[in-house]
């Protein structure tokens, strides 16, 4: 049971929702938008967590969308990881999506609150990252566009009253080769020591990770060591991981020196493969 | 736009029946369900999330009534474990011995229902998928499993079992 009262809207449009954030922020109710609420509700239901209005922002037509329009996917924010995976229009997501919580919570948890919520790993975001996805942002000056590794770079950089209505990314990037692993602790189902993603773009490969640090990352530097195809594979995932931009995570779920030990040998058998078209 | 401010009546659509009950807009489902309308089927568990015992079918698909908000599940179809009556996965419980204690049950009986329903022709690697999201501390999973299969089998022989 929440031990706490809050207030529940359900706006129809973003203009409205936005509009609301803004009256309630004014008036002190730390409103918060809501799409499958699974980690509002737990973290309120322990206390870790108060708030004085949600905005359940799953009746908005535009943050439903599932589509190919004009050579690109459109993804509303509030689809669930279960649609993503039943449709499978882009199956590195699909796939990335499969492997948060369970697959009964699956049909709760929305896109946009895996990327907007407080838990660190944030797994659908990798192959976003991979693919120069672009988010629709809903804010109090209107709609908007940027970059999605410019919005989450190191933390999620959205103003209060802002939310990522949708996420559009080019055809041609789906149904390139991808290898999506996650190693945990011991469950299939928990944390992640490491997840990785990896595209081949021609002849890139492009990689994104979750789980080595305290917030997902794509790095260009160790993506030039990684396809430095003159040298062998263990030197240059060697050298990737000299130019690694973040601290490694130590924490319950693994060492820094394990989590280390997972990314030499996970990146290793990802360039290999992806080089050998094994995939 | 629609919103609660308060305590207040709703009106939600289970097993088949309209029924209105008094929520504030914090409870979730999995109370409203137990408390104001005595649908105890559906177990507290957890209540995080993790243990599936409060499973239920919102429009078909499985959902962990205690990570839905009640007012969240207006206009949405629910169905508890008392909207089953006799069914293939039911019988097929029984004929299994896929269960001991029984506490999570009513969750993995409404989670098999969802993954007969979508998946008729579900693979071995589907229903361990789908299978993961409830725990047994009974430990009954190889017989679970066996249920699952079995009343699949029987779903896709006969339509209308």
């Amino acid at each position: 049971m929440i031990p706490f009262d809050f207030e529940y809207y359900r706006p129809s449009s973003t203009s409205e929702a936005v509009q609301i954030f803004m009256e309630l922020d004014a008036a002190g109710k730390n409103p918060r938008y809501y799409g499958g609420g699974t980690e509002l509700i737990s973290m309120a239901r322990m206390n870790s967590l108060s708030f004085g209005a949600v905005i359940d922002i799953k009746a908005i037509p535009e943050c439903n969308v599932l589509e190919i329009d004009n050579g690109h996917l459109m993804l509303g924010t509030t689809l669930t990881l279960t649609r993503l995976h039943e449709s499978n229009l882009f199956p590195l997501l699909a796939q990335a999506g499969s492997r948060v919580a369970d697959h009964t919570i699956q049909s709760k948890i929305t896109l946009g609150g895996n990327l907007c919520g407080s838990i660190i790993y944030k797994e659908a975001l990798l192959p976003l990252l991979l693919t120069d996805t672009e988010a629709l942002i809903a804010g109090p000056s209107g709609m908007k566009t940027r970059q999605v590794n410019a919005i989450f770079n190191q933390s999620v950089q959205l103003e209060p009253a802002e939310f990522i209505v949708q996420l559009h990314m080019a055809e041609k990037y789906l149904a390139l080769p991808y290898i999506h692993v996650k190693k945990t602790k011991q469950d299939k189902i928990n944390y992640p020591l490491v997840t990785i993603c990896a595209l081949k773009n021609g002849q890139e490969i492009r990689v994104a990770f979750s789980g080595v640090s305290d917030f997902p990352f794509r790095c260009s530097n160790m993506e030039a060591a990684l396809n430095e195809r003159s040298r062998p594979i263990d030197s240059r995932v060697a050298r990737a991981l000299e130019v690694m931009p973040v601290r490694v995570l130590n924490n319950l779920e693994g060492s820094a020196d394990f989590r280390r030990f997972i990314l030499t040998n996970l990146l290793t058998s990802v360039v290999g493969s992806l080089e050998a078209d094994a995939i | 736009m629609k919103e609660m401010l308060t305590e207040g009546l709703i009106y939600l659509n289970i097993n088949g029946e309209v029924r209105k009950t008094l929520v504030r807009p914090a409870d979730t489902l999995l109370f409203a369900l137990r408390e104001r309308l005595g649908l105890t089927g559906a177990k507290p568990g957890c209540e995080n999330g993790d243990c599936g015992a409060c499973t239920v079918l919102v429009d078909g698909w499985p959902v962990k009534s205690c990570l839905m908000l009640a007012v969240e599940a207006c206009d949405h179809e629910i169905t508890t474990i008392e909207g089953l009556n006799n069914t293939p996965i039911q019988r097929e419980f029984v004929e299994k011995f896929a269960f001991q204690c029984g506490y999570c049950t009513p969750g993995f009986i409404m989670n098999c229902q969802g993954l007969i329903n979508i998946h008729p022709d579900a693979s071995d690697e589907v229903i361990n998928e789908w299978l993961q999201s409830n725990i047994c501390r009974c430990t009954s999973y190889e017989e679970i499993t066996a249920a699952v299969k079995s009343a699949l089998n029987t779903v896709n022989n006969d339509p209308v079992s």
